[in-house]
């Protein structure tokens, strides 16, 4: 087990290696640079100011000089918001996408999984369509349809939870963003539950628990749900890592202050050192996710111990 | 029973909405002004930024020489100075700072804060990348080139604590106005050396809780892409004067989100309106909109390098066949159809040359060699924000329908929009420009040769002519009318479309007071008051 | 035993009647067939409408003085933000829409079965190697590729719509007919090799859950007889183990393809995809998002056809699903 964990370990630095690479390359290839605004700095001052960071340097020599700083734990300063320490940036907005991923993590899971699993229990019955309906909504109206709606009826309509904002102390700021950053997630999750709770359903064992007479209850909770979970599962790690590093369309909506806005911001004015620092923490939590769901996948399915 | 319990859940929920203050009445009852400010800056150090987000903020902690005044865009009120002469030409000007002037950490403000501030905007080593606004005092290029190295030769002087003097290369009527403009303000040499050398870019001086200023307020809190906080500073000058105890600015981009904060009672005035939302509101809650002239042009940008955009016929050509009055109408809602390239302002008033003319449009396109379109190059219109989505379809659709010519529009991310059109490698761009200060200048300057937001390939001789005798000019009356001039060689040939005249078109809460329309929207936060 | 259909003694007759059962059991499904139906109206109503010369009012015509009309006689489902008809809005955008969905799709589930079925039946360093793979691919700055992405195939494409504007165009015949023919094709051949690219990138989700199907299903009692029958692991692999992992398979492509069909319009807006006035549901349902307030029709019309092909879709998976199973046989 150990050895295993340290494998997955090595292997996850050797991920991190690779993306940091492809991503600094691919990131010094975009046709714009961060000097390059719609009001122009003079050509003089650019080159000046280019120079300063050190970008006038060959890319190759960029890239060791920034390897080098992480090897260090220096993530560099920030070229959009000029002269912040990227660690700061981050330090500031993570704690917020963290806090709205969890709670969207909630969102989905309390909902996702309990829809997909009474639908597949009550498999083409009206209970079923209507699960799967719900399930369906949250697909077909995207989080920038969804978002805005709900602000408009409970934020400005009824006035009963803050259309936009973000307090870190007060759960009621959390409700809006979390149920639309939630819902996507809620209804793939439920989909996936209720096919691979069908496709456990169909097993033999589970026709010998049912001759047997055991209570379809628990044959469902007991015996079902461990395997009919295994696709959700494997969609689930990543999925989470994906809440937890920020979504621009529910920062955008209800003004919150988290990793999405930084992150496209970056990528808008080409801003190399925050871009490399979000993909590699975006990295580590896909990295860390995977695994974990790897984990449970095992736990949940024991014929893959035997390996 | 289960009835009458949801009736009994209402009612509670009721109670609880009720009981509970909207953030503007919490804001009222506390004296804070919240505003949006639609993005985050980028920095508040005056003399490394160059955004209007940036100067909403650096407004209210800063004070120009010269003061911006509530109601009238012209009007010039004491600022840090408390007066000022000039000689006959207008090359030298003298302002007398005021004996009670500090910074907000107590310490007084003198003429030679200036002349430092002058020092590190031009020191070539601070890269400061407005710096061209400081490019009328005398010297001030060479030195921020490297050509001289000795500043006592730049063309500001402290001649003692309260007096400062400037010589200009050049006659600058406008220079007081200039002086509100934050490139002019002073910065705290007490605190940046405390902090780093004079040239060190980004220091932690301009953050909280180190930055100090000498404006009415002082920065209380900074969170990126959350709020920025400041409270009433109790060094200023005129602090007694000063209704409100702080300002909270929000940095909203969404504009549908910024008009949601507004109507749930978040924010006291939003920024701007999108035009598809400002018919519902003038129905629904007509008191809250606020729809007033601003100095700035839509226009549609020509790369005048490209073969069949080189010829000022089909150029003009292009312009004729704009229907401004029903853009303006119906899609730009708000905007006001746009009569040349600068809007009104002051005492300048340009020809109003543009008109929508089909005929004639047809006309000079087969002048051009294309009659009723035949054999016109297929162009593309580059494109970046949505807002500018319908305005250029709806373009689009007028050179179809009048001129038989056919466009592609090209949407680009933001970064690759910007850079194509820096470098010329685009055909047909749809642009804006929003002036600096009230003179012409700020939007003819833009065409000459070699400046970096031309961006046209265009370059005519007698026009920089006429720009260079109006800058050693120093009637000011004869001056405008050989700006007009300038103008109208730019409308002859142009390289660029005007198609529409900016308007602010927010919503404000009347509670808000002191607040007049003004033209470059730099409304001084020390005369507003809350009046719930 | 119910693994019997998948043995080899009957796998000749029982493939084709495999077939004929599903179909037989997918025909009983009323969902199913109702989706069916529904499917096949919305995609005809997309592809022969629009293609008949006159019959729906030109998708780009605008009329600004009859801005955001509601539904009447001339206008179906009313006009939009610059008075053009929603209604052949709608149909030509859904041609765009649908035809991005499935080739995107079809792409990015090929890849993504292919990668982790092999990922997940080979295991060991093979299954470390190329599941790393997938985590890198997951983390890297999906929005700078796809920014990369256009500036590499802006040139590809442009050739491409010049060789087949060429293609369709009569020689000797007018400008005005070319650029009427590259009007028509422009939105196809600039979306094809886009989308292509695109499915080469979305694969990641499909490739772990397949992978995690396979490994539950590979340790079942009929993979191990097969194996013991001596058969070769492709056969095992593509005979056995993968029919039996279908459900969540067909259950992520239908929720694959409302994702692509969105993710056109971000693309789009990024200048990726369809070029203005031309437009997908995906635009049509961004700008009718941002316009709910002053007109919500121009939201409700494309959503709603939008959302019933996705839960027609739906029905007919989950119909597919149970028609596919080798398992409910004796249900």
């Amino acid at each position: 087990m150990l050895r295993a964990i340290l494998q997955r370990l090595l292997q996850g630095v050797l991920v991190l290696f690779v993306l940091f690479t492809v991503t600094f390359f691919l990131v010094k290839k975009l046709p714009y640079g961060p000097f390059q605004q719609e009001k122009a700095i003079p050509d003089h001052i650019r080159a000046k100011v280019e120079a300063y960071y050190g970008l006038d340097q060959p890319t190759s020599v960029q890239y060791f000089k920034r390897l080098g700083n992480y090897l260090h734990g220096d993530t560099g300063l920030s070229l959009r918001l000029e002269g912040q320490p990227v660690s700061a940036i981050i330090a500031q907005a993570f704690p917020t996408s963290l806090q709205l991923g969890l709670a969207a993590m909630v969102v989905s899971l309390g909902v996702g999984i309990p829809l997909g699993t009474l639908a597949a229990a009550k498999k083409n019955s009206m209970i079923d369509f209507g699960a799967m309906g719900l399930a369906m909504i949250g697909i077909c109206l995207p989080a920038f349809v969804i978002g805005p709606i709900l602000a408009e009826i409970f934020g400005r309509g009824l006035q009963l939870l803050p259309a936009i904002g973000w307090e870190p102390a007060d759960p009621r700021s959390w409700i809006l963003p979390a149920i639309t950053l939630g819902l996507a997630t809620a209804a793939y999750l439920s989909r996936l539950t209720r096919a691979g709770m069908l496709d456990t359903l169909s097993q033999d064992f589970v026709r010998t628990a049912k001759a047997k007479g055991v209570p379809g209850t628990t044959i469902l909770l007991r015996h079902c749900l461990r395997g009919g979970l295994i696709p959700a599962v494997a969609y689930v790690g990543p999925a989470f890592a994906g809440l937890i590093s920020g979504s621009v369309v529910i920062e955008s909506i209800f003004q919150i202050p988290g990793l999405g806005q930084h992150f496209i911001k970056a990528i808008e004015t080409g801003d190399e050192p925050v871009i490399l620092a979000s993909v590699m923490l975006f990295g580590t939590l896909i990295i860390l996710a995977n695994f974990l769901t790897d984990l449970v996948s095992v736990w949940l399915n024991p014929r893959l111990r035997t390996r | 029973m289960p009835r009458r319990f949801l009736f009994l859940a209402a009612a509670a929920l009721a109670l609880v909405s009720c009981s509970r203050e909207t953030q503007v009445e919490r804001a009222n009852r506390e004296g804070i002004l919240i505003l949006g400010n639609s993005g985050e800056p980028k920095s508040l150090d005056p003399q490394l930024v160059t955004g209007v987000i940036e100067s909403k903020i650096i407004n209210s902690l800063m004070e120009g020489l010269v003061a911006d005044d509530p109601e009238n865009d012209d009007g010039l009120p004491p600022g840090a100075a408390a007066s000022w002469e000039h000689n006959d030409d207008l090359t030298e000007w003298t302002f007398h700072l005021r004996p009670e002037g500090r910074w907000s950490d107590g310490v007084p403000l003198t003429a030679s804060d200036y002349v430092f501030s002058f020092h590190r905007m031009l020191h070539p080593d601070l890269i400061a990348p407005y710096v061209e606004m400081l490019y009328f005092i005398e010297n001030a290029e060479a030195f921020n080139k490297g050509e001289i190295s000795d500043f006592s030769k730049v063309g500001v002087w402290a001649d003692d604590d309260l007096t400062l003097r400037f010589k200009l290369r050049e006659p600058v009527p406008f220079l007081p106005s200039l002086t509100r403009h934050y490139t002019w303000f002073a910065v705290p040499r007490h605190v940046i050396l405390q902090h780093g050398k004079m040239t060190d870019r980004f220091t932690d001086w301009s953050e909280p809780p180190n930055m100090v200023g000498n404006g009415p307020f002082r920065l209380k809190s900074w969170k990126f892409h959350d709020s920025i906080e400041v409270e009433k500073n109790p060094h200023y000058w005129g602090a007694d004067q000063v209704a409100l105890n702080g300002i909270r600015f929000l940095p909203i981009e969404n504009p549908y989100t910024e008009a949601r904060a507004f109507f749930s009672g978040q924010l006291h005035s939003s920024y701007t309106l999108p035009p598809d939302l400002i018919d519902s509101v003038r129905k629904k809650s007509p008191k809250y909109l606020r729809q007033e002239p601003y100095v700035g042009t839509v226009f549609v940008r020509l790369n005048t390098t490209r073969k069949g955009l080189d010829d000022p016929r089909v150029r003009r050509a292009l312009g004729l066949a704009i229907d401004r009055a029903a853009l303006t109408e119906y899609v730009l809602e708000g905007y006001f159809p746009a009569t040349s390239l600068t809007p009104k302002m002051g005492q300048y008033e340009p020809d109003p040359v543009l008109r929508f003319d089909p005929e004639e449009a047809r006309r000079l396109l087969a002048e051009a060699g294309y009659p009723d379109g035949k054999g016109f190059p297929r162009f593309s219109v580059l494109i970046s924000r949505p807002a500018a989505r319908a305005s250029t379809e709806a373009l689009q659709a007028m050179w179809r329908e009048h001129l038989n010519i056919i466009v592609d529009i090209q949407n680009k991310d933001w970064g690759s929009y910007i850079s194509a059109q820096q470098s010329l490698d685009f055909d047909i761009a749809s642009a804006g420009w929003i002036g600096d200060y009230l003179d012409p200048t700020t939007f003819l300057n833009l065409w000459t040769q070699g400046n970096g937001n031309n961006n046209t390939g265009w370059s005519n001789p007698e026009f920089e002519n006429l720009l260079d005798q109006a800058a050693h000019e120093s009637d000011a009356a004869q001056r405008l009318e050989i700006l007009r001039k300038a103008e109208s060689v730019v409308m002859a040939e142009q390289p660029i479309l005007p198609v529409a005249y900016y308007s602010r078109n927010y919503l404000l809460r009347p509670e808000v007071k002191g607040w007049h329309p003004l033209l470059l929207d730099n409304h001084p936060f020390k005369t507003l008051r809350l009046d719930p | 035993m119910s693994t019997a259909a998948s043995s080899p003694a009957s796998r000749i007759e029982k493939g084709a009647s495999l077939w004929q059962d599903a179909w037989r059991r997918l025909s009983k499904n009323r969902a199913a067939m109702v989706s069916v139906g529904v499917l096949a109206v919305i995609l005809l109503a997309c592809i022969i409408l629009p293609a008949i010369p006159k019959f729906l009012q030109d998708p780009g015509m605008q009329s600004l003085e009859n801005k955001n009309l509601p539904p009447s006689a001339a206008h179906w489902f009313g006009t939009d933000h610059l008075g053009r008809d929603l209604f052949s809005r709608i149909l030509f955008g859904g041609r765009v829409s649908i035809m991005v969905g499935l080739i995107t799709t079809m792409v990015s589930v090929t890849i993504g079965i292919t990668w982790g079925a092999i990922s997940g039946y080979v295991g060991g360093r093979t299954d470390a190697f190329m599941m790393r793979t997938v985590d890198t691919l997951y983390a890297l700055p999906f929005l700078v590729i796809v920014i990369l992405l256009g500036a590499v195939l802006e040139p590809i494409t442009g050739h491409v719509t010049e060789f087949t504007v060429r293609l369709f165009t009569p020689s000797g015949s007018s400008a005005a007919k070319a650029n009427e023919v590259r009007t028509a094709v422009e939105p196809f051949t600039t979306l094809v090799p886009l989308f292509i690219a695109i499915g080469a990138l979305s694969w990641l989700n499909v490739s772990r859950i397949v992978r995690a199907q396979v490994q539950s299903v590979a340790k079942l009692e009929f993979v191990e007889a097969a194996r013991s029958l001596g058969l070769g692991h492709l056969r095992i692999l593509f005979r056995h183990i993968l029919p039996n992992t279908l459900g969540p398979i067909i259950v992520y492509t239908t929720l694959t393809i409302p994702g692509v069909m969105l993710f056109e319009a971000t693309l789009s807006f990024l200048g990726l995809g369809v070029k203005p006035p031309n437009s997908s549901w995906g635009i049509l349902i961004e700008e009718g998002a941002n316009r709910m307030l002053s007109n919500p029709l121009l939201l409700f019309f494309p959503a709603l056809f939008f959302s019933t092909t996705l839960f027609a879709l739906n029905f007919l998976g989950d119909g597919l699903r149970d028609a596919l199973d080798p398992k409910s046989s004796k249900d």
